[in-house]
Order: C-alpha cells, then sequence, then structure tokens
C-alpha cells in the first residue's frame, strides 16, 4: 500500500474516534508543550545573560582579591584586603598582551544635586574603565589622565543618577555634593541597563580613583581591577600573563595557592547561566516523563484499537494484506496520532511561551530545531509505542479475527 | 487461463485440542471445473468450514494437495498466500463484513490496495465499475449503515469480484436475510456465473443451495454427496413470482 494511502486510512480512523484521540494525544500535546515552553525560556534567559554579559565590556578581565589562606584557614574574599593600587601599577608596566587596566574603589553614599538627592554607588575608576567597559557618554567627557593625576573633583552620572539629581535639567558643568564634597559634572554616561542579577548598571557615579582615595574615603582597599586586550583571541594569554606577574609579584610559591582570582567575561557569564541550566534540565525531566506517560497512552489506546478492530483486521488479511501491511497501518496510525499531538503541542507551547513572555517580561526564544526535535521525537514516541500492539495486529490468524465479535 | 479451478487431493486437516486430535477433514478429493456454480452444504460440524478456510487459502492443510487456478497452494507461506486471496479469490462473507463507517466504493477498493502486481492502475475507476455492476452506481458514497441487508451484500459481492478473481468463495452469505433480499442475492450470483465466474457456495440451507447447478454434501469431514441440481431454480423467475404475491397480497 502506499504511502500516502496509509495515511489517509489512519486520518480516517482517528476522525471517526476524535474524543478518544484527543485525549490520547493529550500526553504528547502537554509533554512537547512543556518541552516548547522550558526551551522558549531557557534559551530567552540565556541569551539575555549573554547580553549582559557582553554589555559589561569588551574582551574584559576581572581580578577580585580570592580566598587568602592563613594556615588553612579560608578567610574568605572580603577577609584580606589584598588588592592595592600598586598591583594595578604592575600590570600596567609589565604586561604585554593586557591593553587597559584600571582600579575599581567602590564606596556608596548621598549624592546632592540642583534637583534632589540620591544614595547611589560610587566608582573611583582610572581613564581606561572607559575603553575596559565600552561605556560612551551620553553627553559630556569622559575625565582625563590629566583629571586623575591633578586629583580633580569632577563626577560622571549614570543615567539613573542623573535622572534623580537633575529631573529636567542639563547636568553638565552643574555642581553635586557626594558626601557633602562638591564635585563638577564632566558627563553623563549611556543607558547600560540591568546586569544578569538584576542590579541597574546606570545607577552609578564615576569619578577618578585618585580623588575617591583623597577625597571621599582614604581607603586603600580596591575590591576590583579590571583590564581588557584590544583582540578576543587574547582574553586567555592576558589572563595568564596576570597570573604570573602577579604571583611573582606577591612571592607565591610554585604550588601555593593563590590569593586572587582572575577570571574573563565569558567565565562570569557560565556561572551566571548554570543556574538556570540546572532548571532547564529538571523541566527537560519532567517534560520526558510527561512524553513518556502520553506515549504509554498511545500504546493503550492503540490495543483497545487493535482487539476491537479485529474483525475488520480479519477482512483486510482474507481480501489479501499481508501482516506487514496490517502492521504498517497501525504503526502509521501512531505516527500520525503522535506528530498530530505534537503539533498540537507546539502550537500550544508556542502561544503558551508568548503569553508568558509578555506577562512577565521574559525573553522568550523560538529556534527551529526545537520545533524539528519536538515533532520528531513525538513522531518517535508514535513508533515506540504503536510498534507492540501493531505487531500483535499483524499477527492474527485471518480466520479467528474474522469470526470474532 | 486454467479449465480446473479447484482441484484437492486427499485433503486432510487435524485439530489438536489438548491431548485429543480432531479430524476435520479426513480426505476430500474435489475438482470443479471453470465456469461451475458449486453449493458446499453440511451441518454444523461437518467440516464444511475447513474445507472453505482451505479452498479459500486461509488456512493451510495438514496433509494432501490443493491446486487453485494451476498454482500449488500447499506448503506456500503466509504472503505468497495473502496475495493468492488478493488475486484469484473473491471472497463473500456471512453478516457482510464490510469496514464500518467506510463508504461503499472505498469498501470495493480496499482488495485493489492490497494488491503488489501492480495490474491495477486506476483502482477507483475500477471500484465504481464493479458497484455498477451490482447496482449499485447510486450508492458510492453510503456507508454500510446507511445501505439495506441486500444491498450491503451487493457491495460485498462487488468487492469479491473487483480483482477479477478465479474463484467466488461465498460463506453463508444469505446467513441474515429475508427470502426475499436472499433471492435478490442468489439472482446476481446466477448472473454473474451466467457471465462465466465460478462461484464456491457454502450454505447449510437446501433452498439456497437450489440456485447453484451442483451440490457437494460433506460429513464429518469426508464428502458423502455430489451431484448436479436436478430441480434448478431460477432467482430472477422466484423474485417476479414473489413480486406477484406481494401485489395480490395487498
Amino acid at each position: 500500500m502506499k504511502t500516502q494511502i496509509l495515511v489517509k486510512l489512519a486520518l480516517q480512523s482517528i476522525r471517526k474516534n476524535k474524543m478518544r484521540a484527543a485525549l490520547t494525544m493529550l500526553g504528547i500535546i502537554i509533554g512537547v508543550a512543556a518541552v516548547i515552553v522550558m526551551v522558549a525560556v531557557g534559551f530567552g534567559a540565556r541569551s539575555r545573560i549573554r547580553a549582559q554579559i557582553s554589555n559589561l565590556g569588551t574582551n574584559m578581565i576581572v581580578i577580585t582579591p580570592g580566598a587568602a589562606q592563613q594556615g588553612g584557614v579560608s578567610q574568605g574574599a572580603q577577609a584580606f584586603a589584598n588588592l592595592s593600587l600598586a598591583d594595578v601599577e604592575m600590570i600596567r608596566k609589565n604586561a604585554q598582551v593586557v591593553s587597559a587596566v584600571s582600579p575599581v574603589i567602590v564606596t556608596r553614599g548621598q549624592v546632592i544635586g540642583d534637583g534632589g538627592n540620591w544614595r547611589t554607588l560610587i566608582n573611583g575608576v582610572d581613564t581606561d574603565y572607559q575603553v575596559i567597559r565600552d561605556w560612551q557618554t551620553a553627553s559630556g567627557e569622559f575625565f582625563t589622565a590629566e583629571d586623575v593625576a591633578s586629583v580633580r573633583k569632577v563626577a560622571l552620572l549614570g543615567q539613573t543618577v542623573a535622572m534623580q539629581l537633575f529631573p529636567g535639567i542639563d547636568p553638565i558643568g552643574q555642581q553635586i555634593q557626594i558626601r557633602n564634597v562638591p564635585f563638577t559634572v564632566s558627563g553623563v554616561l549611556a543607558a547600560k541597563g540591568q546586569t544578569a542579577s538584576g542590579t541597574d548598571s546606570d545607577d552609578v557615579v564615576i569619578i577618578p580613583y585618585t580623588t575617591a582615595q583623597s577625597a571621599l574615603s582614604g581607603r586603600t582597599f580596591i575590591p576590583q581591577i579590571l583590564a581588557s586586550t584590544a583582540s578576543e583571541n587574547d582574553i586567555a594569554a592576558a589572563q595568564e600573563e596576570i597570573r604570573v606577574l602577579m604571583r611573582e609579584s606577591r612571592r607565591i610559591a610554585e604550588g601555593d595557592p593563590e590569593d586572587f582570582t582572575v577570571k574573563n567575561q565569558n567565565e562570569l557569564a557560565e556561572a551566571a547561566s548554570s543556574s538556570t541550566r540546572v532548571m532547564t534540565m529538571l523541566l527537560a525531566a519532567i517534560a520526558s516523563i510527561s512524553l513518556l506517560v502520553g506515549g504509554i497512552g498511545i500504546m493503550n489506546i492503540m490495543l483497545v484499537s487493535v482487539t476491537e478492530r479485529t474483525r475488520e483486521i480479519g477482512i483486510r488479511l482474507a481480501i489479501g494484506a499481508r501482516g506487514s501491511d496490517v502492521l504498517t497501518q497501525f504503526l502509521v496510525e501512531s505516527i500520525v496520532m503522535g506528530i498530530l499531538g505534537g503539533c498540537i503541542g507546539l502550537a500550544l507551547g508556542y502561544t503558551g511561551s508568548k503569553v508568558l513572555g509578555h506577562f512577565t517580561g521574559w525573553d522568550t526564544v523560538m529556534s527551529p530545531l526545537v520545533i524539528l526535535v519536538a515533532i520528531g521525537f513525538s513522531g518517535a514516541v508514535g513508533i515506540f509505542f504503536g510498534y507492540y500492539p501493531a505487531r500483535k495486529a499483524a499477527a492474527l490468524n485471518p480466520i479467528e479475527a474474522l469470526r470474532y465479535e | 487461463m486454467n479449465e480446473i479451478v479447484i482441484r484437492t487431493d486427499a485433503l486432510k486437516k487435524t485439530y489438536a485440542t489438548g491431548s485429543s486430535e480432531v479430524h476435520a477433514l479426513r480426505g476430500v478429493d474435489l475438482t470443479i471445473a471453470r465456469g461451475e456454480f458449486v453449493a458446499i452444504m453440511g451441518t454444523s460440524g461437518s467440516g464444511k468450514s475447513t474445507l472453505m478456510n482451505l479452498l479459500g487459502c486461509l488456512d493451510t492443510p495438514t496433509d494432501g494437495g490443493y491446486e487453485l487456478d494451476g498454482v500449488r497452494v500447499e506448503g506456500l507461506g503466509k504472503n505468497e498466500l495473502a496475495a493468492i486471496r488478493n488475486q484469484k479469490i473473491g471472497f463473500v462473507f456471512q453478516g457482510f463484513n464490510l469496514l464500518p463507517r467506510t463508504t461503499a466504493v472505498d469498501n470495493v477498493e480496499l482488495p485493489l490496495l492490497y494488491d503488489r502486481s501492480g495490474r491495477k492502475r486506476d483502482t477507483r475507476a475500477i471500484a465504481i465499475a464493479a458497484l455498477e455492476r451490482v447496482g449499485l452506481g447510486d450508492r458510492l458514497e453510503h456507508q454500510p449503515s446507511e445501505l439495506s441487508g441486500g444491498q450491503q451484500q451487493r457491495v460485498a459481492i462487488a468487492r469479491a469480484l473487483v480483482t477479477e478473481p478465479a474463484l467466488m468463495l461465498a460463506d453463508e452469505p444469505t446467513g441474515n436475510l429475508d427470502t426475499r433480499t436472499t433471492t435478490e442475492v442468489m439472482a446476481i450470483f446466477q448472473e454473474l456465473n451466467e457471465q462465466g465466474m465460478t462461484i464456491v457456495l457454502v450454505t447449510h440451507e437446501s433452498e439456497v443451495a437450489v440456485y447453484a447447478k451442483r451440490i457437494v454434501e460433506v460429513r464429518d469431514g469426508r464428502i458423502v454427496r455430489d451431484e448436479p441440481v436436478r430441480n434448478r431454480r431460477s432467482a430472477a423467475a422466484d423474485i417476479e413470482r414473489l413480486v406477484t404475491q406481494e401485489r395480490s397480497a395487498a
């Protein structure tokens, strides 16, 4: 028998038992819909994290104080404030691959402007910071190396801060007070949006690190050193270079653990997306169980169907159908049921993920590969769970099947 | 074309039920030539159903030979038997045995769809022609549930003759029908037989058997009577008589 006739027959038989077929397909429908929603949301989350990480800067390397150990007791990252300006100078002087480096001195404080006041994050950085983070100014200028050297009291405002301090006013050239120290606004930074962890990147004031040290806290603790390379291909080499230089300057013996960590942007992205990966895998497990249950549902109904249609099978065998014809007929029926369920589930999952995305604001991503895999998988479920009933049908004795009441 | 359609040679069939053996057929020699119309008679348990299953290639004999339209059947495999059923035999079953919720023309087309020889191309047209031949050209798209008993049996006959088989095998084809419809169905068989179709009819009713040309009676697994029908009736004439009776009654 030709394939198209078999498919036609299968569709006919499904149409004759619409309700039953619908209930049978429900398991597959739910399974596939769950897979689609989960993949759409998972992919969406991952691509969003990727975008946010790359938003951090280009080819960025982050050096943080690491787990310092004293006699085998780990002190934790904050216990030992071991990054200093000397490290920055050392890297700047000796590193070959690293093209930009900047300390980041972090404090929080109240900032007062003409139009209001706002408690925000104050980052003391070097001019390279703009290159490392690829952060343009929306208006005005970034401070210069001379500003840094002369410890000038100039500040750049993030979009959020500019909005709070100078609503409706151009902040360039205006005076602000940071912890009661007067600063001149030299520029407003372009908007960066939220970070991967959900904090507002634009809720920040940036000042020269020299000013931050002398005028604000007087602290020399540097929680972070940022560096970058000119090319993406150099990142790994630069990381290694920094590691070696830091070890040398700290006289860390071979085999001893480092009291700092050097990470690149992609490693940060990995860490951020690992949690979503766990969630995706969990959902995938649930979805595959649902598909399994759906498949068992198909097998169950096909077994009932074979018993119900024993006479029909007898007629077919009597008028010349081979066992393989009957097997194919029932197999096609269960495959069609599987794929039909898969398609309905696909449509449902697509709509579901769109609705979910609309109400939660999550990004959802639909890939053609996922669609193919979902339909292919539901077809495979149809084959796997339809084979046993179909074989049972094909093995019937025509005489007994014809006599079956 | 082979002039001998059926030739059996000491055909035996034994069923093993538990420890004992049931000898359903104890050696049947039967020869049926082309164009014959044979009624196989017998009570239940006589072995006539077993004989019909063997003649219909639905079952294989325990012993003996069977040659159908020049093909030795014993020892053939399942798929070869299926092909022979498809191409050489047209079945008409008791209780119609049409596919439910399937139109008349789809039912009739079915055997052609299982034909692997590739000799039939325009299966739809052939199916329609077969239905027209049994006078159901205006009922093509009707489902069995929308047809009367006689009409359903005519669809079944159309399905049997659509492959132009060498042998039409009817198993109690009038079992569930009233007198009038029985006569109508027999009229079709007689007409097909006039056109040259070889028909073997299995029945336990002697009123039906008299429409055939030859009666073979089976008892205890053996043929006990094989003779031509002496006072053969014409179903067409009987229908006319029935119609006249009904008119005068009204």
